[in-house]
């Protein structure tokens, strides 16, 4: 994310963008699987789309690689209209899920089949194969057919084989699903490397909203078919504008009340006899909307004096949970609802200043969390 | 107990067929006699160690000389290769299509469709070519119906002729040639034909680059499930292929049930086993390459 300051292609109006999708619906029968979506994809751009399962990510992708055609709207790539262009005719590669490397070929003849299929001359294609069996750190590998390598080889030999013919954009459907979290971590900044290399424009499946926000430009979040919001992981996760991105980004604390006013920030009143909570207003919102407050858990103090800040809550230790680099207490106010707050592990668990059935003070500041419209 | 199911499957091989093979192999080493059996020497077990000498004594390659004086035998041998080979390769022209509809075809059909190509299995082999000479006489059906559309004006005459052994022969075993080919089809990811659309392939290369090759196992284990039946048939070219059609099948049978020469017929079959042993070995090999590429 060294650039995502100065990258911003999508906020410049001069920009035209690579990748075009216009109200795009697409239903198989009777089921929509896509609704009314339309999203600008700007060149060099690592586009993320998130979403549970089913809810259109594999269909949208394929309506860009071409093997589905949108049943409403339109998709331009590079200016031009997609309509009935085949997937052979488009210079868009797509990394499969399950990688489908051709099993009778070797490693060298999987990344080299693109290369054949434009009658590139064979001294071209020998060299271009293998700067991307350098670039993929397969060299070893060429001469293997992919039965023979590991899973992680194998998803780098798919990655070599889309990347090959240099495509404008490339598609990315879950590429680091099977791999494990450090490999998985280690591919994210090796595709985040190669995407700078190459200035190939990636869009992203994934399942993993943290993998989202790590290589990601922007996110795309979805939601049966819909857009819910696109935005940078940074505005995602620090600004949602729903309560369905905010819950789905990250862990956070929902607290339902009714807005009691909205200025440069928002109060909501959520309990009898207690003072409003106050944060940002998140959307356009006005006093007596019901509402609910969104604050994450690891934006929120513990103490067991009572705090200074505006926003506190008192409550019960009812769980204590380590997660190594943190502890996450689970605490259960008076109404009988519970909140999590986390806390990074400075010292040793045994010193641990907190435990079950302590009474504790939770606090956060005026701008850390949230007023959404529910 | 273990041990016993590793036995199992050699006590059979011995019983049903290295047995049965070394009596055949014995005869075809005696002479032609008008006696029962039809054969000399016999072996008089009574006669003790002096008996057995004899009888070894007796035994010699005359009938295997004899095959090769006559041109009849390797004329036989040969033309047997020829339509074995020819009738396999329609048949794979034929099932691979077949095969291909059916692996394509929605899930729910794909049952249905595999019944339609095992039933006929569900009749006899031998009413089965019977109802082709139905089809094929002059009277037959297939003439009646193509003059009844005016397409010829004089019936054919394919009966008795090699095309009717072909038909015979693609008919039957048809079935051995489309389930190989099929289950091979079925295993094929379709996602690979995307990913080749996906670099640069029409719907055709794709077909020729990563279909054909795939399927290529499947392929070969249905060419020689035909070829190696096709080769010793018996019942096709003598039902359907009339006197023309020269086959070495016809030929062992004639020896053995007409002519009643067993020392002869035995050298045929002796000969006919060795000739096909080698696409069996090949079989074999290929099946045990398929099993380790799909580790
Ligand atoms: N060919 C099809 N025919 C009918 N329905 C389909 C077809 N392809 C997808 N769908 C439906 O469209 C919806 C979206 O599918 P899609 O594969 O795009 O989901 P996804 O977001 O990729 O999910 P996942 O994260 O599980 O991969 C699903 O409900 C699916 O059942
Ligand atoms: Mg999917």
């Amino acid at each position: 994310m060294v650039n995502s300051t100065v990258f911003a292609p999508w906020e410049d109006p001069g920009q035209t963008p690579l990748i075009r999708i216009e109200n795009v619906t697409k239903r198989f029968g009777d089921f929509t699987a896509i609704d009314d979506v339309s999203i600008d994809i700007y060149t060099r751009e690592f586009f993320a789309l998130l979403g549970p399962s089913g809810c259109g990510k594999t269909t949208l992708m394929r309506m860009l690689a071409g093997f589905e055609t949108p049943s409403e709207g339109r998709i331009t790539i590079d200016g031009k209209d997609m309509a009935g262009v085949p997937p052979n005719k488009r210079a868009v590669n797509m990394m499969f899920q399950s990688y489908a490397l051709f099993p009778h070929l070797t490693v060298w003849d999987n990344i080299a089949f693109g290369l054949r299929r434009d009658r590139m001359d064979k001294d071209r294609v020998a060299a271009r194969v293998e700067e991307m069996l350098k670039l993929t750190q397969l060299q070893k590998f060429a001469k293997r057919k992919p039965h023979q390598i590991s899973g992680g080889q194998r998803q780098r030999v798919a990655l070599a084989r889309s990347l090959a013919k240099a495509p404008k954009l490339l598609l990315l459907d879950e590429p680091l699903g099977a791999l494990d979290k450090k490999l998985r971590e280690e591919t994210q900044f090796e595709l985040m490397e190669i995407q700078e290399k190459t200035g190939t424009t990636f869009v992203i499946v994934t399942h993993d909203q943290e993998e989202a926000m790590t290589v990601a430009s922007r996110v795309a979040v979805m939601n049966h078919g819909k857009l819910v919001q696109v935005d940078t992981p940074e505005r995602i996760y620090e600004a949602p504008k729903s309560v369905y991105v905010a819950d789905f980004i990250g862990d956070v604390n929902l607290i339902e009340g009714l807005v009691a006013s909205v200025g440069e920030l928002a109060e909501l009143t959520w309990a009898e006899g207690k003072a409003p909570l106050i944060g940002q207003s998140g959307a356009s919102l006005k006093a007596g909307d019901e509402a609910v407050f969104a604050i994450r858990p690891e934006k929120i103090a513990i103490s067991r004096e009572e705090p200074e800040a505006r926003n506190r809550v008192r409550g019960k230790i009812v769980d204590i949970g380590y997660l190594g680099n943190l502890s996450v207490y689970h605490v259960q106010l008076p109404d009988g609802s519970y909140m999590k707050c986390e806390v990074g592990n400075r010292s040793r668990v045994s010193r641990r200043d907190y435990t079950w059935e302590d009474e504790v003070w939770l606090s956060w500041t005026d701008t850390a969390g949230l007023v959404l419209p529910s | 107990m273990k041990r016993l199911f590793t036995v199992i499957p050699y006590a059979w091989l011995i019983v049903l067929f290295l047995v049965p093979f070394a009596i055949v192999f014995k005869i075809s080493l005696s002479d032609y006699a008008v006696s029962i059996p039809p054969y000399a020497p016999t072996l008089d077990i009574a006669g003790g160690w002096q008996a057995v000498k004899d009888f070894l004594g007796e035994l010699d390659f005359e009938n295997y000389v004899f095959l090769t004086e006559d041109a009849l035998y390797w004329k036989a041998y040969l033309s047997s290769l020829k339509i074995a080979a020819i009738s396999t390769v329609l048949t794979l022209l034929v099932g691979y299509p077949i095969a291909y509809g059916m692996a394509r075809a929605p899930e729910a059909w794909r049952p249905t469709l595999m019944m339609l190509v095992i039933l006929p299995f569900w009749t006899s082999f031998l009413i089965r070519v019977y109802a082709w000479i139905g089809i094929l006489a002059t009277e037959g059906l297939l003439n009646q119906f193509l003059l009844w559309i005016g397409i010829i004006d004089a019936p054919l005459g394919l009966l008795n002729t090699p095309t009717a052994v072909y038909i015979g022969i693609v008919y039957t075993y048809l079935p051995f040639m489309i389930l190989p080919i099929y289950a091979a089809l079925d295993r094929l990811d379709p996602s690979l034909l995307e990913a080749a659309e996906d670099l640069g392939c029409s719907r055709t290369t794709a077909f020729w680059t990563v279909t054909v090759p795939l399927s290529r196992p499947g392929v070969i284990a249905g060419c020689f499930l035909v070829f190696i039946p096709a080769v010793g048939e018996v019942v096709i070219p003598s039902l359907l292929g009339g006197s023309d059609t020269l086959m070495i099948g016809k030929i062992l049978w004639e020896e053995f049930f007409s002519n009643r020469d067993w020392p002869v017929a035995s050298a045929v079959a002796t000969i006919l086993l060795l000739i096909l042993v080698v696409p069996i070995v090949l079989f074999q090999r290929q099946q045990q390459a398929a099993r380790e590429a799909e580790q």
